[in-house]
């Protein structure tokens, strides 16, 4: 079966691992390439070309002001994909958190004993 | 304030049966690895906070059993129940992995767990569950959709909190 490219699909856009590190570096704010070139101290052609990416899949909006784009994450568009994720994902982050607590209790304890 | 998280991460590629869970902890490897085979330890972590777990059957040895039951708040029962196939005291846990509420039973999962020691007294675990088809495994992590790699999800928590606000 042929793949979506991942230019046109955004559960594909996502699945690199630098678009959702741009994602990240957006966060809730509206910011420059070169803010994101900035937080992420990648090169600004690599930023651009991620950005254009989420851009053409919708999962960012661009806005000119002056000389400058400024880009923000478009929540509609990614919520779906977030939501598809979580529930497994947060099964697990919440089982090894509280094995976090476990560890330290018993870590605690051996030095009591100790 | 507390220290920062370590973080789980899920990877499924598109298209295969397997994924991997991947976390670090800081604590030695024995500790780890004993967390995972003391009864009572593991079930103070075996399941999340809104469900009460009890240990049914517990026999974390090469051939041994196990089985456990969750419960949430309105009494729904959830049951699970596999074998261990071979367990190596503190580098690897292999064993089955089935849920008993699916319409038909047989839908088995291979997990392999292994213990890594880090610098530091630190452990990595990785986890791999080998499901028997694609559609066993995407039905797992969600409702049947091609997946991508899911992982680093998790600072988009506080994206989305900072949008509700």
């Amino acid at each position: 079966m042929a793949r979506i490219p991942t230019t046109h699909d955004p559960f594909n856009a996502v699945a690199e691992p630098k678009r959702r590190r741009i994602l990240e570096a957006l966060g809730p704010a509206e910011r420059s390439v070169n803010e994101i070139v900035e937080t992420l101290g990648w090169p600004q052609p690599m930023v651009s070309k991620h950005l254009a990416v989420l851009k053409k899949v919708g999962l960012v909006h661009e806005r000119r002001e002056g000389r400058q784009r400024l880009y923000r994450v478009n929540m509609e568009k990614l919520k779906p994909i977030y939501d598809w994720v979580t529930p497994f994902q947060r099964y697990w982050s919440e089982r090894y958190d509280r094995l976090d607590e476990v560890l330290q209790d018993m870590q605690k304890k051996e030095k009591g004993n100790g | 304030m507390a220290e920062k998280k370590n973080k789980t991460t899920i990877t499924a590629e598109p298209g295969k049966q397997e994924l991997f869970i991947t976390r670090e902890f800081d604590a030695p490897r024995e500790l780890v690895f004993r967390a995972h085979t003391d009864p009572d330890i593991y079930v103070r972590w075996l399941g999340p906070r809104d469900l009460t777990t009890k240990l049914e059957t517990f026999e974390p040895r090469n051939g041994g059993r196990w089985r456990f039951s969750q419960k949430d708040k309105d009494g729904n029962e959830y049951k699970f129940h596999g074998v261990y196939h071979d367990v190596t005291v503190p580098e690897r846990i292999i064993g089955t992995f089935e849920f008993d509420g699916l319409p038909e039973s047989g839908h088995v999962i291979l997990e392999t767990t292994r213990f890594e020691a880090l610098p530091g007294d630190r452990t990595r675990v990785i986890t791999q569950s080998v499901y028997q088809s694609v559609e066993d495994r995407d039905g797992m992590v969600a409702a049947g959709m091609e997946s991508g790699v899911v992982d680093g999800f998790e600072r988009l928590d506080e994206i989305l909190e900072n949008m509700k606000r």
